[in-house]
């Protein structure tokens, strides 16, 4: 019998509200700052620090005390935004070599499989929104912090590449915590690689939105996230190039709370726009439907 | 101490020439160009025109210092947006103008600071990879001492990278690596020799193309060894990139970059 078998706590006591100490952001990589609570029922909001009861949270897991948005898995991401039916993955098997050796990797990307029910940290394919064929990319921070390696770099690229032979726009749901630093400079070479499709895309005149969640760092903002046509952000997501304890160690200076905030980027003309998520649907079926009426755009022959 | 971690120090030691040197070294009549139009000049980041062999090309270096000064000024080589958008805009002139493109690599990373931040380093370099995707010139990138992160890879994004002997390119630097993963910076040698670091790993794996001998007494101790070496090589590249037709630069350069991963399925 099994039932009185001690589960893993989670030290909730430790995760505490980022105002309140510099550390809070640090190694978003490392993939474990987040609790993930077995059978969980009550999880913590990392925005107001306040218990949720799982089942007073809607489908857009959302914090009902403060707003705060949740990190929220690739498969409910997809379930809330592409219409019932709608979605057709691509290359859901696709898994990583180990190109550097790293001690255990596989038995590392095999644990992150069994938790996060996926086989590696982005999903990708084609769906509808709200009738708006597109291609779409979502990445998911519940594994190992959706570190970009050869498997996210090659799903979304391939992505990309299908956008651009099917005339599609695509649109990605970031969020990393930067290149998979187990694979070595292989990860590295994945900013080039989905920068340049990136290229290929835009040259052909096709849309790409990106929708930066939390968190969009280091690699991933330095290549594909910061390249859409149009850049959504969901509220007070963490989005930035270096880390803040590494800033704050070169500069020799705490930073300011809202520091690589999404409220800062937007402020400083990184970011369009910041939508709640649930109303991102909605956001992105304007923006789809803005681009989709190619017979009315100014053809360059006069009226 | 293991031979990557040697290499490591080598790439990092204060006396190796700095990318102006190289550049005044290889190429005539050098004209620096200042400024990225937008914000300021970043002095970790040089640039300008030259001409190798009579042929016009912009050249483009990450400049670290060789006093504290210098290095102070320079930010010891981690450039700003502003040096990213510097490589832009002297990239975007070459094209105009139709100039081969060189540049020289040698940072541990783009410069982490609040200012880089608030003006868009992640943007800076990801708009840097996207121009030189697609950039209707050849390109050709040298590491000629350290190689970090992103801040390496936004200026190594063209037709051809090439490495000295004694460079090193990583996703992050063995330091990093180590105390990230291992929660252990002690284990820097370690990491090193585990990453895959030198110029001799890369070549294996196709992120580097060529390797650039530095001569055995020490490339601080006679620098024109190199020099002589780099400069012939640049002459016969440039000469084969210049005569390809633009769409099959192009599609090379993607296949380059498109090859890399290692996956199943």
């Amino acid at each position: 019998m099994k039932l009185f078998k001690k589960k893993n706590y989670i030290p909730i006591g430790r995760n505490i509200p980022r105002s309140n100490t510099a550390e809070k952001s640090a190694k978003p990589e490392m993939g474990v700052d987040e609790p993930i609570i077995p059978d969980g029922m009550w999880v913590k909001c990392r925005h107001c620090g306040g218990l949720v009861y799982k089942k007073e949270m809607d489908e857009f897991e959302i914090c009902p005390k403060c707003g705060g948005h949740f990190r929220i898995s690739a498969k409910n991401r997809i379930k809330i935004t592409c219409d019932e039916g709608t979605f057709e993955e691509f290359d859901a098997d696709m898994v990583s070599k180990n190109p550097i050796g790293y001690p255990d990797y596989d038995k590392l990307i095999q644990k992150m499989q069994q938790k996060t029910e996926i086989k590696e940290a982005v999903v990708t394919g084609m769906c509808k929104i709200n009738g708006y064929k597109t291609v779409i990319a979502v990445m998911d921070s519940n594994f190992m912090m959706a570190s970009m390696g050869s498997v996210v770099g090659e799903k979304i690229t391939r992505a990309i590449e299908r956008a651009t032979q099917m005339d599609l726009p695509i649109i990605i749901f970031t969020a990393s915590g930067g290149a998979r630093m187990q694979e070595g400079i292989i990860s590295l070479m994945q900013m080039a690689k989905t920068s340049a499709a990136v290229r290929k895309h835009s040259d052909k005149g096709l849309l790409y939105v990106s929708v930066m969640t939390d968190p969009t760092t280091g690699g991933v903002s330095a290549s594909f996230a910061n390249l859409g046509d149009i850049i959504l952000a969901e509220p007070k997501a963490i989005i930035g190039f270096a880390g803040r304890r590494v800033i704050e160690g070169t500069i020799n200076e705490k930073l300011p709370d809202d520091f690589q905030s999404a409220e800062f980027q937007l402020k400083h003309g990184f970011v369009d726009k910041i939508v709640n998520r649930k109303d991102i649907k909605e956001a992105l079926s304007v923006i789809l439907k803005f681009h989709s009426k190619k017979e009315a755009a100014f053809n360059g022959q006069g009226f | 101490m293991g031979r990557a971690f040697d290499i490591l120090s080598k790439s990092r030691m204060v006396s190796r020439p700095s990318s102006l040197e190289f550049i005044e070294a290889i190429f005539d009549d050098f004209f620096e160009l200042h400024g990225d139009r937008h914000f300021e000049d970043d002095l970790a980041m040089v640039g300008g025109i030259a001409s190798i062999n009579e042929i016009p090309v912009t050249v483009i270096g990450i400049q670290k210092g060789h006093s504290v000064k210098e290095n102070v000024s320079r930010r010891f080589g981690s450039p700003n947006p502003e040096g990213y958008r510097k490589v832009i805009r002297l990239m975007e002139q070459a094209e105009k103008f139709k100039r081969p493109v060189i540049e020289f690599i040698n940072t541990s990373g783009a410069y982490p600071g609040k200012g880089a931040e608030q003006r868009g380093q992640g943007e800076a370099i990801a708009k840097c990879l996207y121009v030189s995707a697609g950039l209707k010139t050849p390109v050709i990138s040298i590491f000629i001492g350290e190689g970090g992160s992103g801040g390496a890879i936004a200026m190594a994004a063209g037709d051809r990278v090439w490495m000295l002997e004694n460079g090193m390119y990583a996703v992050l630097s063995p330091e990093g690596f180590a105390s990230i993963l291992w929660r252990d910076p002690s284990r820097s040698s370690e990491a090193a020799e585990l990453m895959k670091i030198t110029a001799e790993d890369l070549i294996k794996n196709g992120v580097i193309e060529k390797i650039i001998p530095e001569p055995e007494e020490g490339i601080e101790n006679n620098p024109e060894y190199t020099f002589n070496i780099l400069k012939d090589e640049l002459i016969k590249e440039i000469n084969i990139l210049r005569n390809k037709p633009i769409d099959q630069l192009l599609s090379e350069r993607y296949a380059r970059f498109r090859k890399f991963g290692e996956f199943e399925e």
